[in-house]
């Protein structure tokens, strides 16, 4: 027995031993930038990967969602690990503006994305952006009989009618530009009926495959989730279609998704370089080729060609470094939704 | 000689406790700071109340599910003559292995509707019966069948023997299961997210995803460290101080097991009910996803990295706890007295507490105080120390208890320094606990997801948290190979268990 332990013992000092080489690998900052990524997984591998192949600059991506990493950004200050921020969102981006960690982008940089996809400080720009879109069961609803602005979904006759993930910084995306368009005091109300009115879930994609499966009637989401899913099996979005709401709405919100060098950064140089090529011609064809169905914003950049063209939304003209993730949370906790 | 040795054995379990207290200093400096004004807007707000009723259903249903499952089980297994039933006693412990997260993403995708209390109770009643199984066979297994034949000779009717021989007999294992149980409810994540159900736990993560590390966070996790102290006061309430000894000569005699007759068949089918419910359904779902996958979800480098990086992080943190628990261990065997009775407590607690919580706290103490620590190897490494801590200490402490004090006597009167005679005596005869402990740490680290999300380093992926970014994007099959891996890797560790309690009975 005592033979035994000791084996053990020594074994595992071996493999302790064996294994040291990655501790370290992983405990020191490697050559190259860190990003900290809050866009989806794969569409950030696919943009490393090819940044990576033709630059030769090494980078880690340390993944998160939207405001847990904005935040975290801001609680690390001038010692964040992070060179880049790239985000779903544009609010989780102007909490950082505010608290004045994002170095000016070149202005070669800011040339590459038009002046819609830009905030009006010019320390961040547009890398994609997205719409929101309601989602519904094509079995269990017809075209006439969907609402036509977000804010009937407040309506009683839309009680437990609708689904949304308001955990999530899509939605949360939405409500700022609510509160931006519409005020604080409409921005409350509408919240409290939609706590009423509502069906929670975790993520956009579980709330569509929920309309597909027919568990609730419809949701308010973004519109590349359905075109993901169409392009593999459709297996969770056959029964869905898609309906913009247009005119300007608040639901007809087109959210631009933001990238940004941080001020505190030590390879600045390599960062603008990532920057630049993401808004650029490889990036942007990226966003046309790949599977994750986001709108490309880059200058003369065109997007999927199965997607409703961006210039036919008639979405609402927000200045994406207004909206404002604090007030937005706050609004949502007291609505009981966080 | 001994008195010296004892002061600096006392001085290291005095750090380790003082390091345990840090998530709870935490909580508390967090909410002196914040300020009651602010902190009562947070905790007085409808959202908080549906959370708290959440907590409590939960429990409230799924402990008493879990006990009478449980306690059925392991009579039909123990005690009476059913075919094969150390066959059933093993398969009742192996849905041990799989980690709760995935029996939620197996009923995920099973039953896709499925959610809120009755989805949550269902899944967490088939995940976390095992742990009220295992005590509660094992007393069972060791009782003395003298009591109730003296019981029934006085004309008790078999049921109410049952009732007021065996089940008082069972309290102690009862009272430690459930409360093993409610911890996890408490704890649980993955579970929770995956049947949509909203516990506090959730609840804190959403906020942390949300605002980081705000004061809504802290606050929720405060009032979740109430709850698991609410748990720990219930069972001490509970357990009792009555002690269950055998008193008489010699040894007792294995019990008689009892004649199902035709009972067996309908006890059959519910046992192979139960099987498919615990084992079939996430294994079947899991078969189904890997099938549909095919080879292309088998990324070798992805999966090998995390499979590296999690059979790293699982050896150092078993190291780490084991090498924390010697001391207290130590005292616990060889010193007892209040002092040591109070620091044990606190390693407790500190196990008691869910991983978000030590999370949360370390997150704003590294980040705020100790930067070069901030998103370091070490400091997960320490998290998963203060979380599994228990495991650890009871492990050494049963094995330490074993090895003769003369030894270490004769080692120092030899001329081994104190030290040197604990290390080169004590521990060595204590190594098979010492692994044992490391290896039930490593367990738990292996499956272990909220801390690991919260602190991990830029770049780590472990198979939990690989597991759970695909899940995150609905991409099931190529989850799948990293669930299968999980359950793999607990499997020997899940037997290790399950043989231990039966030798622990003397059977």
């Amino acid at each position: 027995m005592r033979c035994l332990s000791l084996m053990l013992t020594r074994r595992c000092a071996l493999a302790l031993a064996l294994l040291s080489g990655p501790v370290a690998a992983m405990a020191q900052t490697p050559d190259g930038i860190t990003v900290y990524n809050a866009q989806h997984v794969s569409l950030t591998k696919a943009w490393v990967e090819a940044f990576t192949r033709d630059t030769g600059i090494k980078v880690t991506v340390r993944n998160g969602s939207d405001m847990e990493l904005g935040n975290q950004i801001v609680q690390e200050g001038a010692a964040s690990p992070a060179d880049v921020f790239l985000t779903e969102n544009s609010p989780a981006m102007a909490l950082v503006d505010n608290a004045k960690l994002f170095e000016p982008v070149p202005v070669d940089i800011r040339a590459q994305v038009p002046e819609q996809y830009r905030p009006s400080t010019g320390n961040w720009v547009g890398i994609a952006a997205r719409s929101t879109v309601f989602v519904y069961n094509k079995t269990k609803l017809t075209a006439d009989q969907l609402p036509k602005s977000l804010l009937d979904l407040a309506d009683p006759k839309w009680k437990g009618r609708w689904a949304a993930s308001p955990t999530g910084a899509d939605f949360q995306a939405i409500v700022s530009a609510l509160l931006d368009l519409r005020g604080e005091a409409a921005t409350a109300a509408w919240l409290k009926a939609m706590k009423e009115n509502f069906v929670a879930y975790r993520g956009n994609s579980t709330a569509m495959k929920a309309v597909n499966a027919g568990q609730v009637d419809t949701a308010v989401i973004y519109n590349y989730y359905w075109f993901g899913d169409q392009a593999k099996t459709g297996e969770n979005s056959n029964n869905v279609s898609l309906h913009y709401f247009r005119n300007q709405d608040p639901g007809a919100f087109v959210s631009v998704s933001g990238g940004g060098v941080l001020a505190s950064s030590k390879n600045k140089q390599q960062a603008e370089a990532f920057l630049k090529w993401v808004t650029g011609k490889g990036g942007q064809d990226i966003l046309r080729t790949g599977d994750s169905f986001e709108y490309a914003v880059g200058v003369g950049a065109s997007s999927n060609p199965k997607l409703v063209p961006l210039n036919e939304l008639q979405a609402p003209k927000v200045d994406p470094a207004k909206l404002n993730s604090k007030k937005v949370t706050d609004l949502m906790m007291a609505a009981g939704l966080l | 000689m001994h008195s010296a040795r004892a002061v600096w054995v006392k001085i290291a379990a005095l750090v380790v406790s003082l390091a345990t207290l840090l998530p709870i200093g935490f909580i508390i400096d967090m909410g002196v700071r914040t300020g009651w004004p602010v902190l009562s807007t947070m905790l007085f707000r409808q959202r908080v109340a549906e959370l708290l009723l959440n907590t409590v259903l939960l429990a409230a249903v799924t402990v008493p599910l879990c006990i009478v499952l449980a306690v059925a089980v392991a009579w039909l297994t123990e005690r009476s003559d059913l075919a094969g039933a150390r066959i059933w006693s093993a398969l009742a412990v192996a849905p041990l292995a799989v980690p709760a997260f995935v029996h939620g993403y197996a009923w995920a995708t099973v039953a896709p509707g499925l959610h809120g209390l009755p989805g949550a109770v269902m899944v967490s009643v088939i995940a976390y019966a095992a742990f009220l199984y295992l005590p509660v066979a094992a007393t069972l297994r060791r009782l003395d069948p003298g009591l109730e034949e003296v019981a029934a000779s006085l004309g008790h009717p078999p049921w109410r023997v049952f009732w007021r021989v065996v089940l008082p007999q069972l309290r102690v294992a009862i009272c430690g299961g459930s409360l093993l149980i409610g911890l996890h409810l408490l704890a649980e994540y993955g579970l929770y997210g995956m049947i949509r159900f909203d516990t506090f736990t959730t609840a804190i993560i959403d906020q942390f995803q949300s605002a980081y590390n705000g004061p809504a966070a802290n606050t929720l996790a405060g009032v979740l460290v109430l709850c698991c102290f609410g748990f720990l006061t219930l069972e001490a309430g509970l357990r009792g101080r009555e002690r269950y000894a055998r008193v008489g000569a010699g040894a007792a005699r294995l019990p008689v097991r009892i004649r199902l007759g035709w009972l067996a068949l309908p006890c059959l089918v519910g046992l192979v009910g139960l099987v498919v419910l615990t084992l079939g359904v996430p294994l079947v779902t899991l078969a189904r996803w890997l099938l549909a996958g095919g080879i292309a979800v088998w990324r070798v480098d992805e999966i090998g990295s995390a499979l590296a990086q999690t059979i790293l992080y699982a050896l150092l943190g078993g190291t780490a706890a084991t090498v924390a628990a010697i001391p207290m261990a130590w005292l616990s065997v060889r010193a007892p007295g209040r002092l040591q009775r109070a620091l044990e407590g606190c390693n407790y607690i500190v196990g008691a507490l869910p991983g978000v919580v030590i999370a949360l706290a370390l997150v704003t103490i590294t980040v705020r105080v100790a930067l070069p620590l901030y998103q370091s190897v070490a400091t997960l490494v320490f998290a998963y120390m203060l979380m599994f801590l228990p495991r650890a200490i009871l492990s050494l402490r049963g094995s330490i208890a074993q090895a003769p004090v003369e030894l270490e006597h004769i080692a120092g009167s030899l001329g081994r320094s104190p030290a040197r005679a604990i290390w080169a005596v004590t521990m060595r005869l204590a190594a098979p606990g010492a692994a044992a402990g490391l290896a039930l740490v490593a367990l738990g680290i292996t499956n272990e997801l909220t801390a690991t999300m919260m602190l991990a380093p830029n770049g780590t992926q472990t198979l939990a948290t690989g597991f759970w970014a695909y899940t995150a994007e609905l991409d099931y099959a190529a989850a799948a190979p990293y669930a299968l891996i999980m359950i793999l890797f607990s499997l020997p560790l899940v037997w290790l268990l399950h043989s231990q309690s039966r030798r622990m009975a003397g059977r």
